[in-house]
C-alpha cells in the first residue's frame, strides 16, 4: 500500500459499510460515479479545512436567522437548523425516476382527492373500503361536493423518498398537508454555492433557485376566474410557529403579503386583508394552517388562527385555499397502503416508485402478528408527521412496546406497522471525522396549471449514529442535494 | 401594507422611545439629586415619576422605590425593562418588516437590559442600565435612518417615535413648570438635560438659565430635536406621507386635528403661550396628541368594515 493510498484510507477510516445501500460508496467500497469528483476533493481536505468550512456554513445559518422551534422543550426553544457539510448527490438518471415517479403520483392523488369529495367512483369499484375514508381524522365531510380550481388540492407536496439497499428510491410517505421544508433546501444551496464554488461549478448542479416563482405562478393560476392579476397572500398561524421562518422566508422571496388570521375580513363570502390602504380583496391564500384552524365557523370552533366566513367564501368560489382543505384523507398513512392500487385504477399504469409494505393494524391476522413481533417493526400513527407518536421496534424498550401494544389494540384504525427499513447512508461530516448517516430525500411537487419538481429536495439526516430518524424535531439535519444534469 | 405591520411599526417605535425618555429623566433626576443639599430629593423623584406619567405613591416616596419602579421593575409598563421588552415584542411581530440589523440592535439591548439587578443604593447599576438604554437607543435610531427602506413602514416608525417624544417633552415642561415657584439653576439644568438639550440651548441662549426660554427653547425651537414644535413637525411629515401613500382613506379629520396641534406651535408668540395658563396649553397638546392616535388608528388599522365598503 503507497502512502497515498494510506491517507487515502485514513480520511475515511470511520467509514463502516453495512446493509444499507450507501450514497457514496459501491459494495466494492468503491465511489460511485456521481460521487467521484467529491471523493477526490473530500480526501484534499484535511479534517481542519472541513471544520473551517463547517463553521463558515454554521455561522452563515445563524446570520441568516435559519431556526426552527422544537415544542415540549422550555429551555432554548429556538434553534438553528443543524445541516450538514457534505452534498447528497442525485444522478441524472435516478432522478429522471424520481421525476416520472412523482409527477404520476401527484396527478394520481388529485384524481383520487376529487374522486372522493365527488362522485366516489373509488368506493363504488371496491378499490378502496368506505371505511378507511370516513374514518380518516383528515377527511373533511365538508368538502363534499365542492369544486377547486382546476381540480388541483395538492398544489404543493412533499413526498419523502428513501433509498433501499437494492438501490431504488421508494416511497415513504406522502405530506399533502402543509409540507414544510423547502426554505431549508434553499438556504442551504445559497451557502454551499459560497462555500464550495468550485467544485459546484464543475459538477454542472442543476438549478432550484427558480422554486420560489414557481410557486407564485402555480398559486395565480389557481385564482377563481375572471382574476386577471390576482392577489396572493401567505396565511402563517404566526411568530410563534415553528416554520415562522419558512412562511416570512417564502412570502418575502416571492413578494407576497405575510397575513395572519386577524389581517383577515370575510364580508359577503369574499376574503379581504386589512391594510393601511383599506381593505384589499385576496384571491389565493397559501395557507400554512392547518385545515382545522382555517374557519372556526366550519371547523374548530375555539381557533383563532384562521377568519370566520373563509370556508364559506372558498366554497362560494371566491378564494382559493392552496392546499385545497381535506387533502390530509390522502396522505393518512392507513389510505397510503392504496396509493399503489389507486395509481394503477385512476391512471392505468404501474406505478413507477413503489411503496413501503405496509400493514394495517385494522386487518385482525396483520395485527396480531405485528403486536407479536413489535421488535421488528416501525409503527406509526396515521395522522401524525414530524416523527411524533412513532415506534421503532428494535430500538424501543419494553415497557414502550407494551404501551405501543395497547394503543394499537384501543384504536387499531389509528396505527399502521413497516418493517424497519435500512434508509441509505450518506457521507456526512460529523465531529471532525466523515462518517456515514442514514438519510431520505424530500422533493416539493407544484400542482397548477403544470405540474413542476425543481431538481432538487431537501436530504434529511439521521445525525445521531445508527439513528434512523431523520426529523428535525427529533434530532435530524439537512444537507444540500445535487441533482446532476446525467 | 397590512394594518396589522404599521400598528406594530407604530407601537415598537413609542415604546423604544419611552424607554430612552425614561433613561434621560432617570440620568437628569439622578445627577440633580447628587446635587440633594441643594433640594429636597423626595421632590425631584416624585417629578420623575410624574414626567414619565406615574402618580407617586405619598407613602413611598424613597427615591430608592422611585428608582427601581422607573427602572427596573417589569411589572411597571412604563419602566425601562417593560418597555424595551415591549418594543422587541412588537419589533418580533414584523421581523420581516424591519431590517436585521434593527432587530440585532433592539434584540441585544432587550438581553442587556434585562440582565440588571438593581439592588438598594446601587447607583452605578442605574447608572450602568441609563448609559446602556442611551448607547442602544443612538444605535437603534442610527440603523433605523440608515438600513431601513424610507416608506409607509418607515413613516409609522417616525410617527410613533415622534407621538411620543412630543408627549413627553410636553409632561417634562408641565411638571418642572408647576413647582417653578421655587426651582432654581439646578432643576432647569435637569429639565434640560431630560431632553438632552443642554449644550444645544446654551448655543442660543448662552448658560443664563432663564425659565421663559427655556420654555421657548423646549416648545417651540423649530430645530431642535425634542422641541414640542420639532417633534409635532416630524408628526406631520410623515402623516402627510402616509395620507399620500393611502389614498383611499379619509384624511379630513386626521389634517384637523394635527392643524390645530401645530398651528399654536408655529404661529402663537411665545410670550402669549407663557403669559396665558402653560399648565392648559401643554395638556391641549396632549390632548390633541391622543386625538391623533385615535384618528390613525381609526382610520388605518382598525378601520370598521362599514367604513371600509362606502368608501
Amino acid at each position: 500500500m503507497t502512502t497515498s493510498a494510506a491517507v487515502t484510507h485514513d480520511r475515511f477510516a470511520d467509514y463502516t459499510l453495512n446493509d444499507a445501500y450507501d450514497e457514496l460508496f459501491d459494495g466494492k467500497a468503491q465511489p460511485r460515479r456521481p460521487y467521484r469528483r467529491l471523493y477526490k476533493e473530500l480526501m484534499n481536505l484535511t479534517p481542519e479545512e472541513l471544520g473551517r468550512s463547517k463553521q463558515k456554513a454554521d455561522l452563515s445559518f445563524f446570520n441568516q436567522g435559519i431556526t426552527f422551534t422544537v415544542y415540549g422543550r422550555k429551555e432554548g426553544t429556538e434553534r438553528i437548523f443543524p445541516h450538514d457539510l457534505i452534498p447528497r448527490i442525485v444522478s441524472g438518471s435516478d432522478w429522471e425516476v424520481i421525476e416520472r415517479g412523482l409527477t404520476q403520483r401527484a396527478i394520481a392523488l388529485n384524481l383520487f382527492l376529487k374522486d372522493i369529495y365527488h362522485e366516489r367512483r373509488a368506493l363504488r369499484d371496491r378499490i378502496i373500503p368506505a371505511e378507511a375514508i370516513y374514518s380518516s381524522h383528515h377527511f373533511r365531510r365538508q368538502m363534499s361536493g365542492v369544486k377547486v380550481p382546476r381540480d388541483a388540492y395538492v398544489n404543493v407536496m412533499g413526498t419523502d423518498l428513501v433509498r433501499l439497499p437494492d438501490g431504488r428510491f421508494t416511497v415513504l410517505e406522502d405530506n399533502l398537508r402543509v409540507p414544510s421544508g423547502v426554505s431549508y433546501m434553499l438556504s442551504s444551496r445559497k451557502v454551499m454555492k459560497q462555500i464550495f464554488p468550485t467544485l459546484f461549478r464543475k459538477y454542472a448542479v442543476r438549478p432550484i433557485e427558480q422554486y420560489s416563482q414557481l410557486l407564485l405562478s402555480t398559486l395565480r393560476s389557481l385564482a377563481p376566474d375572471g382574476r386577471r392579476d390576482p392577489t396572493v397572500v401567505l396565511l402563517t398561524p404566526g411568530v410563534y410557529n415553528s416554520a415562522y421562518y419558512e412562511h416570512a422566508y417564502l412570502a418575502r422571496q416571492m413578494g407576497i403579503e405575510l397575513v395572519e388570521g386577524r389581517d383577515l375580513v370575510v364580508h359577503d363570502n369574499y376574503v379581504y386583508m386589512r391594510t393601511t390602504n383599506g381593505l384589499q380583496r385576496i384571491d389565493v391564500i397559501y395557507r400554512r394552517v392547518d385545515d382545522d384552524f382555517v374557519d372556526p365557523l366550519a371547523f374548530r370552533v375555539d381557533s383563532a388562527l384562521g377568519a370566520p366566513g373563509i370556508f364559506s367564501a372558498y366554497r362560494a368560489g371566491n378564494v382559493t385555499l392552496a392546499n385545497a382543505l381535506g387533502t390530509g384523507v390522502a396522505d393518512d398513512k392507513a389510505i397510503y397502503a392504496y396509493v399503489p392500487k389507486l395509481i394503477r385504477y385512476y391512471l392505468g399504469e404501474d406505478p413507477v416508485l413503489d411503496n413501503v409494505e405496509t400493514w394495517l393494524m385494522t386487518d385482525a391476522a396483520g395485527r396480531q402478528h405485528v403486536c407479536d413481533n413489535l421488535h421488528a417493526f416501525v409503527v406509526k400513527a396515521v395522522g401524525e408527521s414530524g416523527g411524533y407518536g412513532m415506534l421503532i421496534g428494535p430500538h424501543s424498550t419494553d415497557s414502550q412496546r407494551r404501551e405501543m401494544r395497547s394503543r394499537i389494540l384501543a384504536d387499531p384504525r389509528n396505527y399502521i406497522a413497516q418493517p424497519v427499513l435500512a434508509l441509505s447512508t450518506a457521507p456526512c461530516f460529523v465531529d471532525g471525522a466523515i462518517e456515514p448517516r442514514h438519510v431520505d430525500l424530500r422533493p416539493y411537487v407544484l400542482f397548477g396549471e403544470k405540474t413542476v419538481i425543481v431538481p432538487g429536495g431537501l436530504t434529511r439526516v439521521a445525525l445521531r449514529k445508527g439513528s434512523l430518524v431523520v426529523n428535525s424535531s427529533q434530532g435530524g439535519g439537512s444537507k444540500d442535494t445535487w441533482v446532476l444534469q446525467n | 401594507m397590512l394594518s396589522r405591520v404599521a400598528d406594530s411599526l407604530y407601537w415598537m417605535s413609542r415604546y423604544f422611545e419611552r424607554a430612552d425618555n425614561c433613561a434621560r429623566v432617570i440620568d437628569a433626576t439622578h445627577t440633580l439629586m447628587l446635587s440633594r443639599a441643594l433640594v429636597s430629593a423626595d421632590e425631584g423623584w416624585f417629578r420623575a415619576l410624574v414626567c414619565m406619567g406615574m402618580p407617586p405613591d405619598p407613602h413611598t416616596n424613597d427615591p430608592q422605590v422611585a428608582i427601581g419602579r422607573l427602572a427596573a421593575d417589569p411589572g411597571n409598563r412604563s419602566s425601562i425593562v417593560a418597555c424595551v421588552g415591549a418594543a422587541r415584542e412588537n419589533a418580533s411581530q414584523v421581523r420581516e418588516e424591519i431590517s436585521a440589523e434593527m432587530w440585532e440592535q433592539l434584540n441585544r439591548l432587550f438581553h442587556e437590559v434585562g440582565r440588571f439587578e438593581i439592588g438598594p443604593e446601587d447607583d452605578e447599576a442605574v447608572m450602568r442600565l441609563v448609559g446602556a438604554v442611551r448607547e442602544g437607543s443612538y444605535s437603534f435610531y442610527g440603523v433605523t435612518e440608515t438600513t431601513m427602506s424610507h416608506g409607509q413602514g418607515w413613516r409609522f416608525v417616525q410617527l410613533g417615535k415622534f407621538t411620543e417624544r412630543a408627549c413627553a417633552v410636553s409632561m417634562l415642561l408641565d411638571a418642572y413648570f408647576a413647582t417653578d415657584t421655587h426651582a432654581n439653576d439646578l432643576d432647569w439644568v435637569a429639565l434640560l438635560a431630560s431632553c438632552a438639550a443642554f449644550d444645544s440651548y446654551c448655543k442660543v441662549f448662552t448658560a443664563d438659565l432663564q425659565p421663559a426660554r427655556i420654555a421657548k427653547f423646549l416648545l417651540v425651537h423649530p430645530e431642535f430635536p425634542y422641541s414640542v414644535r420639532y417633534s409635532v413637525e416630524r408628526m406631520q411629515e410623515s402623516l402627510m406621507s402616509i395620507i399620500a401613500l393611502s389614498a383611499g382613506r379619509q384624511r379630513a379629520r386626521i389634517e384637523r386635528i394635527m392643524g390645530r396641534l401645530h398651528a399654536p406651535l408655529a404661529y402663537t408668540p411665545v410670550s402669549e403661550l407663557l403669559s396665558g395658563d402653560l399648565h392648559a396649553f401643554l395638556n391641549g397638546v396632549l390632548e390633541q396628541c391622543r386625538a391623533l392616535h385615535a384618528a390613525v388608528h381609526e382610520t388605518y388599522i382598525d378601520y370598521p368594515i362599514e367604513v371600509a365598503f362606502q368608501s
